[in-house]
């Protein structure tokens, strides 16, 4: 079964998937509450998911800063849950309009800085897949994941192929196979994700916001805190070749690569595409899991290419992970545009010309 | 008067096998509060899989620590949120939440409230002890005007809340108050709280010795005993209130149940508009 409960907090330019859950979860028997504000919101979803139900919210730059606590809450107790955030422009209230100015925000706004994952969609076709993917991914890891999308993308109309519900593949997060008398709520090896079982079940559940043993509980030993803190990093490194997807277009025989996500890498496609045209060999690399970060395809297509164009709505965010993975291996230059309209292929073509 | 189970029973049928010493200071009404929520549990016969407990961040979250209930222990304050989502995802789970008194009147106030507006069925417990203890003595929403903590060292120029009318007047359907001295009373309004459809909140009035009672010794007293005993004598019942003059009415605290009324309650409500979208009737 797919997402039965939504908790959400009204927020331009989010609001209308609030809207459509509010629809849709009465016909097929789910949950819609509309909450008191985000940080309610990210509990609810949390509360709905440790009863076993598959929960998500949506919300943008203002809620998000307010979901921050509940994001670190899932994070520790390990429960699953998907945060949509279609970014608009910040600091605070910023502007409604286009953004990708929570790249990182995502990433290390919980104290702790841990692991989370993060998909960016580029289209409205790709809303709809890694919707799924973000709910697979976060019932496989026990871990909160962001679908980062944006204010166009999120007002966008395009046409889905919505597939056969049968061919819709559907991930259930781990549950115990050992008697309820010999299960631990939080036992899992080095890079392991603990079983877990519903609140309401004959299983036995704790689950708490401070670092804890393996049973849950309060008080671990030095090793203990050590083990858990690394665990919950690396129950997701550990398994990169499930979580990473990339695309790379024309990158094979590039001299200039273009990295970009999200809405961008469309009008990068198209400024790749007009300078191949123009006998400039241009590529792309696109990563749709953008965190955990596709450390390994930056640095090998920093090893191929002559030079790699970063282009972002920000004041520079994901370029310095493209500049810590490249490790100097090519020259990075970076293209912003912070105004909260969409960047022309044309900008970034004359860009690539610079760069040639 | 309902038979009270004896500890050995409670212990062996709700707690860990080898449970720790406890962990509250001397005197502290917390562990009092605790097995009273355990003993009421276990006196409305509750099944053990078709219960939640949702607890919120200060000295009460160690009430829960050695129980085998299944429990969440979220955010400061967030209590009610958590309970709200677990209990429309959930409907078939008894969901009771623990909070302090900042906890749900400071941080959580605006769950709070609106888990009160919305009737949901859910059952809260306040303890209410007029302080910040774990974070070592600030004044927190309930603090009374006047005392002396750590962050009002001048004394406190600020009211302070009274969660049974803030319930009452955000909607609650049931709404009661209790001490840790009337302890036989508290399992009882408890009992009451959790079997009562819709949203319950118990005040639970609670003794903070080393952490209020040092500062404020000329107010419920400095010790665990002589705050209970402070409670003893500055507390009526509803039913003696009710016969009681003005005069034996001043400075006099109400315990028992103060609300309990019927309305619609929010997860049967969803339920009914999903059966009517379902026949499509939308």
């Amino acid at each position: 079964m797919g997402v039965r409960f939504y908790a959400g907090y009204p927020i331009t330019p989010a609001s209308e998937i609030m809207e459509a859950f509010a629809r849709r979860m009465p016909e097929v028997g789910g949950t819609f509450i509309q909450m008191e504000d985000e940080i309610g919101s990210l509990a609810a979803v949390i509360g709905a998911s440790v009863g076993g139900v598959k929960s998500m919210t949506a919300t943008s730059g203002p809620g998000f800063s307010l979901m921050v606590e509940n994001i670190g809450h899932a994070i520790i107790s390990e429960i699953p849950c998907v945060i949509v955030d279609v970014q608009r422009m910040g600091p605070s209230h910023g502007l409604i309009f286009l953004s990708q100015g929570d790249m990182m925000a995502i990433k290390w706004a919980s104290p702790g800085g841990n692991e989370i994952i993060a998909l960016a969609p580029s289209s409205v076709k790709e809303c709809f897949e890694l919707t799924v993917k973000a709910v697979n991914l976060s019932e496989r890891f026990r871990v909160p994941v962001f679908l980062v999308s944006d204010a166009y993308l999120g007002h966008m109309r395009e046409k889905v192929e919505v597939p056969d519900p049968d061919q819709i593949e559907i991930v259930e997060r781990p549950r115990p196979t050992v008697s309820p008398d010999k299960y631990l709520c939080k036992d899992a090896d080095a890079t392991g994700v603990p079983a877990m079982a519903d609140f309401g079940s004959p299983y036995r559940t704790k689950l708490i916001g401070s670092l804890h043993t393996k049973a849950g509980d309060y008080g671990p030993s030095l090793e203990e805190r050590v083990f858990l803190v690394h665990r919950l990093r690396n129950k997701i490194l550990a398994h990169l070749d499930e979580i990473l997807m990339i695309e790379e277009m024309l990158t094979e025989d590039a001299e200039v690569a273009v990295f970009a996500y999200g809405i961008t890498a469309r009008s990068a496609k198209a400024a790749v595409m007009a300078a191949r045209a123009e006998g400039i060999k241009a590529g792309l690399l696109r990563p749709i899991t953008v965190w955990p970060f596709p450390t390994e395809a930056v640095s090998k297509l920093a090893e191929r290419v002559k030079s790699i164009l970063v282009v972002e709505l920000n004041l520079g965010q994901l370029v310095r992970e493209v500049e810590r993975a490249s490790a100097t291996k090519a020259p990075i230059t970076f293209l912003s545009q912070v105004d909260g309209l969409l960047i022309t292929p044309q900008k970034i073509l004359d860009r690539i010309k610079e760069l040639n | 008067m309902a038979r009270i189970t004896p500890l050995s029973e409670i212990l062996e049928k709700y707690y860990k096998p080898k449970i720790r010493a406890s962990p509250f200071c001397s005197g502290c009404g917390n562990g009092i509060t605790g097995q009273a929520i355990t003993r009421a549990v276990d006196r409305v016969g509750l099944p053990r899989d078709k219960l939640a407990m949702i607890i919120g961040i200060g000295c009460n979250l160690f009430m829960t620590a050695d129980l085998t209930y299944d429990q969440l222990v979220g955010a400061h304050g967030r209590g009610c949120a958590y309970a709200t989502g677990l209990k429309l995802a959930r409907p078939d789970l008894t969901v009771i939440v623990i909070g302090g008194d900042g906890d749900t009147g400071a941080i959580g106030g605006n769950h709070f409230i609106h888990a009160a507006r919305r009737n949901i069925d859910i059952t809260l417990i306040i303890s209410n002890n007029f302080i910040y203890g774990r974070t070592g003595g600030q004044y927190g929403p309930t603090t009374p005007m006047g005392s002396f903590t750590t962050t009002a060292p001048y004394g406190l120029v600020e009211p302070p809340f009274d969660f049974c009318k803030l319930a009452e007047a955000a909607g609650a359907t049931f709404v009661a108050r209790g001490t840790t001295y009337h302890t036989t009373h508290l399992i009882d309004i408890n009992g009451k709280g959790i079997l009562h459809k819709g949203f319950s909140v118990i005040d639970v009035i609670s003794q903070c010795p080393e952490v209020y009672g040092r500062r404020n010794p000329d107010r419920m007293g400095r010790t665990g005993s002589e705050m209970m005993k402070w409670m003893r004598d500055h507390c009526i019942s509803v039913e003696r209130a009710k016969k009681a003059s003005s005069e034996e009415l001043q400075d006099k605290i109400m315990i028992g149940v103060l609300v309990d009324k019927e309305a619609p309650e929010f997860t049967s409500e969803y339920r009914k508009v999903t059966q009517r979208v379902q026949k499509g009737m939308g």
